[in-house]
């Protein structure tokens, strides 16, 4: 279990905000941080890694005080027992993939393991390679490895997946489900992708302007009408035609793009880049299996 | 004569391996200030390395010959410890470690505000400490800045000469470097002797430049 209420002050485009973070992690929980760029999602995942010190608060892991304003504790991320998955990866670039789990291994015991850690990444056969030689779902996936190996008490993950093309990153993502349903660590996540929000996590917390706006399943959030729809899709809304009489609206599903059509009224209440439910209530769905 | 070549060579080197061992210590702690940290009078400190660069030799050997001297208050303090840095070797020592200064400290500090932040975050978020990292991640990293700058304080403490005229002198085996000699050769106008400096040294450099830029270009591409 872990509890966080902390204050930050943070200077955003919008000039500076008194932010404030109360939220309370379940063991073994996927929690994803959601909200535009700014909010900060970043700033409240380093302060738990203890990358950086909140103004006051608190923050308790399974009992232990990482940080306590009142009691001027505040342990460096060396003592806390964090996994952080860098954006950019940040792999050490001198040490072969091996090396680089070799290095984070503590204990005898971690570095046994090193070989099967890159086993469950699928890297066994790169482990003798230098991180610039490898591709970017590769490299993530060693900063994933590597961030695992000392069996951290939570792992921080900042938008690990964003710099990455939408099939790897489809593909990373069921591996992330994969190792942390496996493994049973308690994952943080930062991400503004709807998909791998609703894919990954058991609870998200929407951040606004340095506060927790919500926290709910992701599905209450993002589909919160209780229709009696038999299929329903969140798409994001890529093109608006004009086809007398009705609409023909072009969505992004997944990584699938899907037209369908609607009249008038419905089209304008639509722009794009906006998010819609595509919800057929009317026919079974046809599931045909794909090879 | 022969034998006072390969002395004066040997001081050469000797004068340019001890001082770039010297910088080599004092740099990478200047030059991770320099990149990292955040007081206020940072660029003071910048310029005051980067002095040497554009000062007339000759001044900062003037100013250090002054500071040397017995009458003078650092001077005076020397002389009472026993250690005297007017035309003795310590105080060529100490006068081209002041004048390569910015030669080793650029390119370890160019080399280190390239170094991504997130690396040595996440070092710490394995558990390791500022020191181990330093050690193990970082200095790895910019291994060709801290090669670029062993070499160009060598080759400039090999070359350097108005420092070295203004507090060294011209002491056989004490303080006489090449490139003193090469000027006092002439001047007494032994060309074949001047020569003979002055090719070894162009030799010499030329090899070393040589050998570490094929090297670099080499363990670059197998990184890259």
């Amino acid at each position: 279990m872990i509890l966080v209420n902390v204050t930050k002050r943070l200077d955003t485009a919008e000039g500076p905000i008194n932010a404030h973070f109360e939220l309370s992690i379940n063991d073994s929980e996927f929690l994803t941080l959601f909200g535009p760029s700014g909010a900060g999602k970043t700033t409240l995942m380093r302060m738990i890694a203890g990358l950086e010190k909140p103004d006051s608060g608190v923050i308790v892991v399974d009992g232990d005080i990482w940080f306590d304003s009142s009691k001027k504790i505040n342990l460096p991320p060396q003592n806390r027992s964090i996994g952080f998955v860098f954006q950019d990866y940040a792999l050490f670039p001198t040490m072969t993939v091996r090396e680089n789990l070799l290095f984070a291994a503590e204990t005898a015991d971690q570095r046994h393991n090193v070989g099967e850690m890159i086993e469950l990444v699928e890297l066994t056969a790169l482990s003798n390679r230098l991180p610039s030689t490898l591709s970017g779902g590769q490299k993530q996936r060693v900063a994933l490895a590597r961030a695992l190996i000392r069996h951290p008490k939570i792992l921080l993950l900042d938008e690990p997946l964003s710099a990455l093309d939408p099939s790897m990153r489809q593909k990373l993502q069921d591996e992330l489900s994969l190792i942390h349903s496996r493994l049973g660590v308690t994952t943080l996540l930062v991400s503004h992708d709807i998909a791998e929000t609703v894919k990954l996590s058991d609870r998200l917390a929407v951040i606004e302007l340095g506060r927790i706006k919500r926290i709910c399943p992701p599905m209450e959030f993002f589909s919160p009408q209780t229709l009696s729809g038999k299929l329903q899709l969140i798409g994001e809304v890529l093109k608006i035609e004009e086809d007398f009489p009705a609409f023909i609206i072009t969505l992004l599903v997944g990584s699938s793009v899907v037209r369908t059509v609607v009249s008038s009224t419905e089209a304008s209440a639509l722009c794009i880049g906006g998010r819609a439910i595509i919800s057929s209530k009317a026919f079974n769905p046809i599931l045909i299996p794909l090879p | 004569m022969e034998s006072e070549f390969l002395t004066t060579m040997a001081l050469t080197f000797k004068l340019a391996t001890v001082t770039t061992l010297i910088l080599l210590i004092i740099a990478v702690p200047l030059a991770s200030f320099l990149v990292f940290s955040k007081i206020r009078f940072k660029s003071i400190i910048e310029t005051i390395v980067s002095m040497p660069l554009v000062l007339p030799p000759s001044v900062l050997g003037f100013y250090l010959l002054l500071a040397f001297s017995p009458a003078s208050a650092i001077g005076s303090f020397l002389t009472e410890h026993g250690i005297r840095l007017a035309f003795s070797f310590e105080g060529l020592v100490v006068g081209s470690v002041l004048f390569s200064l910015p030669f080793m400290v650029h390119p370890i500090q160019s080399a280190l505000s390239q170094v991504p932040l997130s690396i040595i975050e996440a070092s710490y978020t394995l558990g390791k400490s500022k020191i181990e990292t330093m050690i193990k991640v970082v200095l790895p990293t910019i291994r060709h800045g801290l090669i670029s700058g062993i070499v160009l304080a060598f080759a400039h403490t090999v070359g350097e000469f108005g420092v070295i005229l203004m507090i060294g002198g011209n002491i056989p085996g004490e303080t006489r470097v090449a490139s003193i000699a090469i000027y006092d050769e002439v001047e007494s106008l032994n060309y074949a002797m001047a020569h003979q400096y002055a090719l070894t040294l162009f030799i010499v450099t030329f090899s070393i430049l040589l050998l570490v830029y094929t090297l670099n270009k080499k363990s670059l591409g197998e990184i890259k």
